[in-house]
């Protein structure tokens, strides 16, 4: 048996070269300026600094304000469509659930191109508006397009944790809390979405970080100038080329999904204390 | 109960029609014979034609292909092992092991993709091939560990000693009894593996270079203007992932029907036996 505890070691080296490492260089030349070759650096804040000029704030400002009115209205939809799945027998609802999560397996770029073709000036949307006489709405290049895109791409990440919190609840709760006279409303609110706030929690948080590290949704559909957190990354290291500052950028990143995701275990561990 | 039923169909029907009408517009124009995204003229694979004539997709389809398939397979084999390695560790070592694995997981692409852009330019490897594939197996082996460590864990720990004791060796314990029975969890991971690969366009995007390109880095760099070449890509692309996943959905069912098949078939067969044998006796 002790012969296959050296089978980690491979792997063990791998980790280290492939994720400790450029993790360790992201960190590296945040704190760095000097070019992208690391032969004269010097250690300082600059690139964090740079962060509060006022072009800056207003990327962050924006991706956060478009993150959170997608995350919302995948709540509201999802939450709806997770509730009605459960409503159908079980085989019909692993259908369901399987259709759901078949566009995750796509390539959010194949279906942002798709949303492309539907809505750009002489898309397939404006010429529907037009047979019934309406003008043609642009609606490539706004915010809209982009929360479209997003809360397409988005909105199975939030179905599939809910829909299972959903599943888990026991059927008799919600008798027993029809059979102490809750009306349907009260059964709802004071059962059946309080049992389901792990699922609503994760949920948000995983579409949340989806939306704000995304920087393929925002060019496609948002145009060349629209600039998110992701795309703010993107264009430091393929087209201004500094890498200083874009590295800075990505440890902020790195860390607010940190935190995220701390929040997530401590729901999750409570959820299993609780159970 | 009846009504509310019809309200929930007609709402599930609009968020299907919301995740898949996109995808469905794409696929019913690559087959378009006229260039506009609008009209559908009539049906042609003028755009296939196109599509297979045109080197530079060709060799992109050629980059993904074998990126995917070579990802999968070493990845398959280094979280496996690692997965079953993980279950004899000691409990420091093994957590350790498994939080490490778990940033990539949890890293937003883009994060992961600007620090082994940095990583290869810093160990000055050329960007191509090599750094496109060595990424592939970066972000592809957490989630093969992650789909066969559960499986590891859940065998009995005395499985390999007792086959030792019979006689075999480490490595036959290993192909022949371990292995075996983490099937599952290995066909998981290979389709994760494979699906992320092929589909993958962030962490290709950065780490490639010297014009190798994959689907997903062609598709970016034509959309700038709408092409229906990119639908016909785009439509066999998406054919793949969901053939894929449907095999993997449908073969299990598949298999067990066959079973239950040949489990009637066997009765049947002994029924008419037994009929032939009173047949005999009969004459």
């Amino acid at each position: 048996m002790k012969q296959f505890v050296k089978l980690v070691r491979p792997y063990m080296v791998w980790l280290v070269v492939m994720v400790i490492v450029p993790l360790l260089l992201i960190v590296l030349y945040s704190v760095t300026t000097g070019g992208n070759d690391l032969v004269n650096i010097q250690f300082t804040l600059d690139n964090f600094k740079k962060m509060t000029e006022p072009i800056y704030v207003a990327v962050f400002v924006k991706s956060f304000q478009l993150g959170l009115i997608s995350v919302g209205i995948c709540l509201v939809a999802g939450y709806i469509l997770a509730y009605l799945i459960t409503l159908f027998s079980e085989r019909v609802q692993g259908l369901l659930i399987l259709f759901v999560t078949i566009p995750m397996w796509i390539n959010t770029l194949l279906r942002t191109y798709a949303w492309i073709c539907l809505l750009s000036d002489n898309g397939i949307i404006n010429t529907v508006l037009g047979l019934f006489g309406i003008e043609p709405v642009s609606m490539m290049y706004t915010d809209f397009a982009v929360i479209l895109g997003l809360v397409s791409d988005l909105l199975p990440f939030m179905v599939i944790p809910i829909h299972t919190s959903l599943c888990k609840i026991d059927h008799s709760l919600h008798e027993a809390a029809m059979d102490l006279g809750a009306n349907r409303f009260q059964t709802f609110w004071r059962v059946t979405f309080k049992l389901s706030i792990p699922g609503v929690l994760n949920g948000i948080i995983m579409t949340f970080l989806l939306s704000i590290s995304t920087f393929v949704i925002p060019k496609l559909l948002g145009g060349g100038q629209y600039m998110l957190i992701g795309n703010l990354v993107e264009t430091q290291f393929i087209s201004v080329g500094d890498w200083n500052f874009g590295s800075a950028i990505s440890v902020i990143l790195a860390f607010i999904i940190l935190i995220a995701i701390t929040c997530m275990k401590r729901i999750d561990k409570e959820e299993i204390e609780e159970e | 109960m009846k009504k509310k039923r019809i309200g929930a169909v007609l709402y599930i029907g609009i968020c299907f029609l919301f995740f898949y009408l996109p995808i469905v517009v794409t696929m019913i124009y690559s087959f378009n014979s006229s260039k506009s995204l609008t009209r559908f003229e009539s049906f042609s694979l003028r755009w296939y034609e196109n599509l297979f004539t045109n080197g530079e997709i060709m060799n992109a389809v050629y980059v993904s292909v074998t990126i995917a398939l070579l990802a999968t397979a070493i990845s398959t084999i280094l979280g496996t092992l690692t997965a079953i390695g993980l279950s004899k560790s000691r409990r420091i070592l093994k957590e350790l092991i498994i939080n490490v694995n778990n940033i990539p997981i949890m890293n937003p692409d883009i994060v992961t993709a600007i620090s082994l852009m940095i990583l290869f330019s810093s160990l000055k490897m050329e960007k191509g091939y090599l750094t496109m594939l060595l990424a592939h197996i970066a972000f592809c082996t957490p989630y093969v560990i992650t789909s066969v460590y559960p499986k590891v864990r859940n065998l009995d720990p005395n499985l390999a000693n007792a086959a030792m004791d019979l006689g075999a060796t480490p490595f036959q314990a290993l192909t022949k009894v371990i292995l075996p029975m983490l099937k599952e969890g290995i066909y998981a991971g290979i389709l994760l593996a494979f699906t992320m690969s092929f589909d993958d366009f962030v962490i290709s995007y950065f780490v490639t270079g010297n014009g190798v390109s994959n689907i997903s880095i062609i598709v970016y760099n034509m959309t700038k203007r709408t092409n229906p070449t990119i639908n016909a890509l785009s439509t066999l692309v998406i054919l793949v992932i969901v053939i894929t996943l449907v095999f993997v959905q449908v073969i299990p069912l598949l298999a067990r029907r066959k079973r239950e098949q040949g489990e009637a078939l066997a009765e049947m067969g002994e029924i008419n036996e037994i009929d032939g044998m009173q047949k005999e006796e009969r004459i």
